[in-house]
């Protein structure tokens, strides 16, 4: 199975793509959407800032996210990755990706910024990238902003940071985890094999 | 829940090897990073930290390889330092699968390194380490400190603790925390080796003046300092070396000793 990596020019993807062979999966680093879709599925990458990141995609793509994935390529976004997903971030000033309904907002200055170590999830709803993880599980987080969608229905597992902050997001073939996934150890390993199911499908 | 407290093996490594407090034990796998690297994070370490001490041109290459081999075995996050004076030094390292890249002396010749990284690569990659001291010769614009037998600030020190800048570490952090730094990695000089705890008072000054996570790293020589440390400031993490290299129930052992002391710790 392939599987590709949308790299945005800044990113630190080497332990991405490590656990993604690890798990079996062939892994091909893209810059650009204009190339043919022949992949299982995508994974948008957690490094970087909003606005540089959606300029990478314009820049280098004459086709859009949404023309590249459809409503059938499974793809994964972690942290940055999954704020991406949402119409705008109070990072920048670009528009995201606006394929989930909501926004993404800077997280409250009451607790230190960056969310930085190892926070538990609180399991709301069973779904995909959850199964066989466990409540209460430690996962690693470094970001200084957060999700809110339009509707809490996405959101299948939440961390508190001072406040709920939306932790796993899931919507149609878009599958969102603020922390990431590939630096939690043996839970993160769970999730990243529990993406690679869903892009066998 | 909340977050944890972060326990961070730190490995000096020189020439490809690690050098600290290893020899006189398990001989054959003790000096291979790697090995020690699978070894912390498979005993439960929430991060890993490797301190390159060889910091000069020609063994970049070994850096560089070293970081990948370590990037390849282990899945939590760990910080890479030493001798990164340019954007180049610390791109190399990232770009090599290190999650955050360690600043000292290449940050205080050249502050807007600290800015640049930051927008580059996000400021959560971006760590600077600051080697603190005591001086009791004290001067106008300094943060002053009493325990008793005087005053005395918080002198930054580069160059491995050999070079002293006059600056003082409490501006200095509050400075690196407004250009972008994500975490400050703290290390007293005068804790460094003893086995007698954390600084508390260098630890406290700096994680009450500062908005982004701080790592209290020197003077560690059993699990109770860190209880201490944690106990008497808001610190986020602790660094230690000598008490993984030797203990012999690991970084979970001294976890489990954390956690019985009502440490939030990752178990």
């Amino acid at each position: 199975m392939k599987v590709a990596i949308f790299d945005y020019g800044a990113g630190n993807i080497f332990s991405l793509k490590n656990s993604l062979e690890s798990a079996g999966a062939t892994v091909d680093v893209i810059t650009s959407f204009d190339v043919e879709n022949t992949y299982s599925g995508l994974l948008l990458p957690g490094v970087g800032n909003f606005d540089p990141a959606m300029n990478s995609i314009a820049k280098h793509s004459k086709l859009s996210f949404t023309d590249f994935v459809g409503n059938s390529t499974p793809v994964l976004g972690i942290c940055l990755g999954m704020e991406m997903f949402f119409e705008k971030s109070q990072e920048g000033v670009e528009p995201g990706l606006n394929v989930i309904p909501g926004e993404v907002i800077v997280l409250p200055n009451t607790m230190k910024v960056p969310h930085m170590g190892w926070n538990s999830l609180q399991i709301k709803k069973s779904g995909v990238i959850l199964e066989g993880v466990d409540e209460n599980s430690w996962v690693y987080f470094v970001h200084s902003y957060r999700a809110k969608p339009f509707s809490d229905d996405v959101i299948t597992a939440q961390s508190f940071h001072g406040i709920s902050v939306p932790a796993v997001v899931e919507s149609g073939n878009f599958y969102g985890t603020q922390f990431h996934p590939e630096k939690s150890g043996d839970v993160g390993k769970i999730m990243i094999n529990n993406f690679l199911n869903v892009c066998k499908r | 829940m909340t977050l944890t407290k972060r326990i961070i093996p730190c490995l000096d490594v020189k020439d490809g090897r690690v050098v600290k407090g290893l020899h006189f034990e398990s001989i054959k796998d003790a000096g291979d990073p790697v090995e020690l690297a699978q070894k912390y994070s498979d005993e439960g370490a929430d991060e890993l930290v490797f301190l390159d001490i060889t910091a000069s041109d020609e063994q970049r290459k070994t850096l560089k390889d070293l970081v990948r081999a370590v990037a390849s075995v282990i899945n939590i996050p760990f910080t890479v330092g030493g001798g990164v004076k340019s954007v180049d030094d610390a791109r190399n390292i990232l770009l090599n699968g290190a999650d955050k890249v360690g600043i000292n002396t290449g940050a205080i010749n050249n502050p807007t390194i600290i800015t640049e990284l930051a927008d580059l690569f996000g400021r959560q990659c971006v760590v600077v380490a600051i080697d603190a001291k005591r001086n009791y010769l004290t001067k106008p614009g300094v943060t002053l400190f009493d325990e008793g037998n005087g005053q005395f600030w918080f002198e930054v020190f580069i160059f491995g603790g050999k070079k002293g800048t006059g600056l003082d570490a409490i501006s200095w952090a509050k400075k690196s925390n407004s250009l972008g730094a994500g975490e400050i990695l703290l290390t007293s000089i005068d804790a460094d080796g003893t086995k007698n705890g954390y600084d508390v008072t260098l630890t406290k000054a700096v994680v009450d003046s500062v908005s982004i996570p701080v790592i209290a790293s020197g003077g560690c020589g059993e699990s109770s300092h860190m209880v201490d440390i944690f106990k008497k400031s808001d610190v986020d993490a602790a660094l230690a070396a000598t008490i993984f290299h030797y203990n012999t129930y690991g970084v979970n052992g001294v976890k489990k000793d954390l956690r019985d002391k009502s440490i939030p710790v990752r178990l």
